[in-house]
């Protein structure tokens, strides 16, 4: 091929700087790594998927199966992009794929020789027989992998930003050539507001390469003063879904220096009222041996290459039809300078206006005839044509003709993919011989090419078969599927077109079948004796073309998660609290001295609770206020024990189950009013709960007057724990009495700190005496504060969740790691608090059969009994010497050292548990190689009669 | 899919969270009949067509809705709120 001296978008002024595999060339704006490489005489752009052959451009588009390419920015490797859509930028660097060393020498092109064993169903073939399972099959796998292949991606993290955008619009258009376009301005005239997208840089679609620029313009200057519509170009729509919604992809800053912030993809999320669909429709290939060579292109992709591009295909060129649409692109193209020498056409007759076309061309034209092999060897140099019957079988003698270029037209296929992705079913037209766009919904609309409009009428699909073996008709390009494959597949019984797609991998690549499907599907349908609608096609599935996971994961990764913070959260921050993500969440592990670990935090801080007091910050415990005449008729419906018979001022610890029976949450719940309750959740939980609660408000009891409001953002929370916990607390609140007659164990108080108006419940979480202070968020730091001073002569300690763990799990209470979904009331030691009297959720299946039978996972604690610590996860067995496999008894659910014990324990859950205590038994953690003897103890390590909590 | 809600209008159906079959109704919660229970708990008809089903608007105004949604084409056919509909099923 070879630059044109004018014509085409490229600006001859200016030059660009690129490299593809190492070497230097130059372009112009405007350019496609295709066109600038062809206008360099590149023709060869990579191997084949299987068979290593080479190959050059097919088309100018979206089309293009052959010339994908490796982009390297920055290090960063975006893969199997067609050289073809990659734009020209200064510093570009591409490299060629699937070739080994070289692009020029490649090994892997022997496997051309075993090419009848590399036929379709191949790789599955050596699943079965003698070398199934073995290593030798693992090494031919490891082969066959690395023979057959696209790019390979990177391995360096990818700097660039991605960004995801909503948008919504009265009318979406998919396409922005003339059709489009033209739609786009009859509804912005009208007030609509459109989207307009289109893959390609410029708008206009065809009117690029047809001349028609200036109606271009025209139409672009229309729709842009009506202020309704925005354009979005290098934008790809490439999925459909419900509700008329889609997925694009904007090429935002790819193909130039990106700008400081600038996303390089951005993902479109397109809501759409109405619906034009005019993406145009594609050329494609004739299946004849040789039809692969580089030199043989699509005709009006060469075409659009010289008026587009200003890449002309060479001196002379041939065209190889079916219908009349490559007569008017060689009559175009050899506006441009080349000559049209050939036109071969496989119809019998033609219409007088194409043999005009023919004759002012001066070139040869052969109906009825068709071409049957070419010849070249870096590429096309003369094309083999022979007389052919109605069916495509030779039926003279050949004849060479020299050519520098065959341009090829089998006919067009319509863009349908976006119509037919909800699973409509695409119809064939035998006078366009093409799959059509589906019915539709009535707010659909398809214009120009998709919907038919201006394509040629071309012969019934038909195909050149090769003579010899070694000779190859393509109908994949990408994926290297053949004539043959389709009659091997339909041979082993094959039969239907889904099942044909994915034994041959026939549309499978990364183009999507785009030019191929239709020629496939006609030779099936030829050896099935059905016509190719009868046939039919397979399942059009999103994404239209490649599109890069970056885009799609956007934003949702990293620090651009949302965070919840507690009001206290600097305060731990400048305190050493060493935060941990729980969910949104970011709460202190434990506040770290300099040089201390953070076991022996936790620890000091523990011990600090039981000595004299800590302060902890439980601002993320779920809170939900329960309001209305009947709130507690509703509580004793939802928790397992009576709510109702609550004093006001005084609160219960609750379990709430779920409907089959086993345990949901557990919390407390705070009685403000006769008609009101403050209900805490676990934090975890807090969303889980709410939308239970509001379902069965909603969807079960709507009698009930009783309404739910999330109230854990607007209160902060703190637990004062410990033998000092009174003191501190009697030193800083005023307007209520704190004494253990006046606020006894489950006692609320309305009091005053630091002139904050507060809620004090005696709740224990630690087993020692505590308070939870709960103050509105936005004043809680200043009461977190004021408790601290208060606590500072007595030995007060902020602590954190692993101190937190450590109390609950030497007190034996539970949460989540041992309410997981599987355990029931009775299995953790709570089955008391199953009321008898009422019904509540849960309750008609808490004893069914399998919940109450012998050999449950019941809780315990552990001990160890050598001095090592416990793992989390670890199995519990009965065997002394590590043994595999061994029965597991159950598993430790919460490891830490306890200070209190003076050893490191642990809690279980433990097959028929209760019965087990006093025994030694061993954990088993293979993983970690760990087998170590501990003892099983009660749950409850440390005042099992809740002495130091009620006293 | 987008499901209009009768609060909040016309919104995307990420803000929607399923909350199961809304033909069902909750057996009497004295009965401790396992077969009745067992029915309501887990098993479910697996509806090809249009369907009554439960949908919490959960980042939005947090109602539940009833939803007639075909299952095969996802098109909604109807949206009530669950409050009203369930009320005015009851005997």
């Amino acid at each position: 091929m070879m630059r044109l001296s004018q014509g085409g978008r490229i600006d001859r002024s200016k030059t660009l700087h690129f490299t593809f595999d190492g070497k230097a060339f130059t372009g112009h704006p405007g350019d496609t790594l295709a066109s600038a490489l062809a206008a360099n005489g590149v023709r060869l752009f990579g191997r084949s998927f299987k068979y290593h052959r080479r190959r050059g451009l097919l088309g100018a588009g979206i089309e293009e199966p052959n010339a994908l390419v490796t982009v390297i920015d920055n290090g960063v490797r975006e893969p199997n992009l067609p050289a073809t859509l990659v734009e020209l930028k200064d510093g570009l660097i591409a490299e060629s794929q699937n070739r080994w060393p070289s692009l020029g020498f490649d090994m892997g092109a022997v496997n051309q020789l075993g090419a009848k064993v590399f036929g379709a169903g191949f790789y599955y073939k050596t699943f079965f027989g003698p070398f199934r399972s073995t290593r030798v099959w693992h090494f031919f796998e490891h082969f066959i992998r690395r023979a057959a292949g696209l790019g390979a991606a990177g391995d360096v993290p990818d700097p660039a930003r991605y960004e995801r955008i909503n948008a919504f619009c009265d009318m979406l258009v998919i396409g922005g050539g003339g059709a489009g376009l033209a739609a786009a301005l009859d509804a912005a005239k009208a007030g609509k507001r459109v989207i307009v997208c289109d893959l390609a840089p410029v708008f206009g679609g065809r009117m690029n390469w047809t001349g028609e620029t200036e109606k271009r313009d025209a139409l672009l200057a229309a729709l842009d003063a009506t202020g309704n519509a925005r354009l979005l170009p290098r934008t790809m729509v490439w999925g459909h879904y419900d509700g008329n919604t889609f997925a694009a992809i904007e090429n935002v800053a790819s193909h130039r220096q990106s700008l400081p912030g600038e996303p390089r993809h951005r993902h479109w999320v397109i809501r759409a009222g109405a619906v034009v669909l005019a993406t145009g429709a594609t050329e494609r290939p004739l299946v004849f041996p040789g039809n692969d060579r580089p030199g043989v292109m699509l005709a009006n992709s060469m075409l659009r290459m010289a008026a587009e591009f200003g890449v002309a295909p060479g001196e002379t060129f041939g065209m190889f039809t079916n219908n009349d649409s490559a007569y008017h692109a060689a009559a175009a193209l050899a506006a441009f300078g080349p000559r049209c020498v050939l036109i071969v056409d496989l119809r019998r007759s033609v219409s007088a206006e194409m043999r005009a076309i023919a004759i002012r061309l001066k070139a040869e034209l052969r109906t009825g005839h068709a071409v049957v092999g070419t010849t070249g060897s870096a590429g096309l140099n003369g094309v083999h044509v022979a007389p052919v019957d109605a069916e495509c079988h030779v039926t003279g003698t050949e004849k060479l003709f020299a050519v520098h270029a065959l341009g090829m037209s089998g006919g067009w296929n319509p863009l349908i993919g976006l119509a037919a992705q909800q699973g409509q079913k695409p119809g064939f037209d035998d006078t366009l011989q093409a799959f059509m766009p589906p019915a539709l919904p009535a707010e659909w609309r398809t214009v120009g090419a998709v919907a038919g409009v201006g394509l040629p009428a071309p012969a019934p699909v038909l195909m050149v078969r090769p003579k010899k073996p070694l000779d190859k008709a393509f109908i994949d390009f990408q994926h290297d599927v053949t004539d043959t494959d389709i009659d091997l597949a339909h041979r082993e019984g094959f039969i239907a077109v889904e099942h044909l797609k994915r034994y041959t991998t026939l549309g499978m690549a990364t183009d999507q079948g785009r030019t191929s499907n239709v020629a496939g599907i006609a030779r099936m349908a030829e050896l099935l004796g059905k016509t190719v609608g009868e046939t039919g096609t397979t399942r059009f599935r999103a994404p239209f073309s490649g599109v890069s996971l970056g885009s799609i994961a956007a934003e949702r990764f990293g620090h651009i998660m949302p965070n919840r913070l507690t009001p206290m959260q600097d305060w731990h921050t400048a305190n050493g609290g060493d935060t941990y993500a729980a969910g949104l969440w970011h709460r202190p592990m434990a506040y770290l001295k300099p040089g201390e670990t953070l076991e022996q935090a936790y620890v000091r801080e523990a011990k600090a609770v039981r000595q004299a007091a800590g302060l902890v910050d439980v601002s993320t415990l779920g809170k939900i206020l329960v309001q209305g005449p009947d709130a507690a008729e509703f509580l004793d419906r939802v928790y397992t024990n009576m709510m109702s018979t609550l004093p006001v001022m005084k609160a219960r610890y609750g379990l709430m189950l779920r409907e089959d029976g086993l345990l949901f949450d557990d919390g407390t719940a705070w009685r403000l009013a006769e008609d009101e309750f403050l209900v805490t959740t676990t934090t975890a939980n807090a969303g889980k709960v709410m939308e239970h609660l509001e379902f069965f408000l909603d969807c079960i009891w709507p009698d009930l007057g009783c309404v739910v409001t999330s109230v854990t953002d607007h209160w902060g929370g703190m637990a004062l724990a410990g033998p000092k916990a009174r003191d501190i607390l009697s030193t800083c609140v005023t307007g209520a009495a704190v004494d253990n007659a006046a606020l006894p164990h489950m006692g609320i108080v309305h009091g005053v700190i630091a002139g904050v108006k507060v809620m004090v419940a005696r709740l224990s979480f630690s087993g020692e005496r505590a308070y939870e202070i709960y103050a509105p968020s936005g004043h809680a730091q200043r009461v977190w504060d004021a408790v601290m001073a208060a606590g500072a002569a007595l030995g007060l300690v902020p602590y954190g969740l692993e101190a937190l763990g450590t109390l609950r799990v030497e007190k034996g209470h539970v949460t989540g790691a041992e309410i997981d979904g599987r355990t029931t009331a009775d299995d953790l030691g709570l089955g008391g608090m199953l009321s008898k009297k009422k019904p509540f959720i849960g309750s008609a299946m808490a004893y069914r059969e399998g919940l109450v039978r012998d050999g449950r996972l019941q809780l315990v604690g552990l001990k160890s009994l050598d001095g090592r610590a416990l793992n989390g996860g670890a199995h519990v067995v009965e065997n002394a010497a590590p043994q595999e496999p061994a029965e597991s008894l159950g598993h430790v659910t919460a490891a830490c050292f306890s200070p209190a014990v003076n050893a490191y324990v642990g809690l279980a859950l433990v097959r028929d548990g209760r019965k087990r205590i006093g025994q030694n038994a061993f954990l088993a953690d293979p993983l970690r190689g760990i087998h170590m003897p501990v003892a099983i103890v009660s749950p409850h390590m440390i005042d099992p009669d809740g002495s130091r909590m009620h006293g | 899919m987008r499901i209009p809600c009768p609060f909040c209008g016309l919104r995307d159906g990420v803000e929607f969270s399923y909350q199961g079959d809304a033909n069902r109704t909750r057996p009497d919660p004295v009965s401790v009949d396992q077969t009745v229970w067992n029915d309501h708990v887990f098993n479910r008809v697996n509806t090809r067509g249009v369907h009554r089903e439960f949908w919490l608007h959960n980042h939005g105004c947090r109602a539940h809705l009833v939803v007639e949604r075909n299952t095969v084409t996802h098109e909604i056919v109807s949206v009530a709120l669950a409050r009203q509909f369930v009320l005015e099923r009851k005997p």
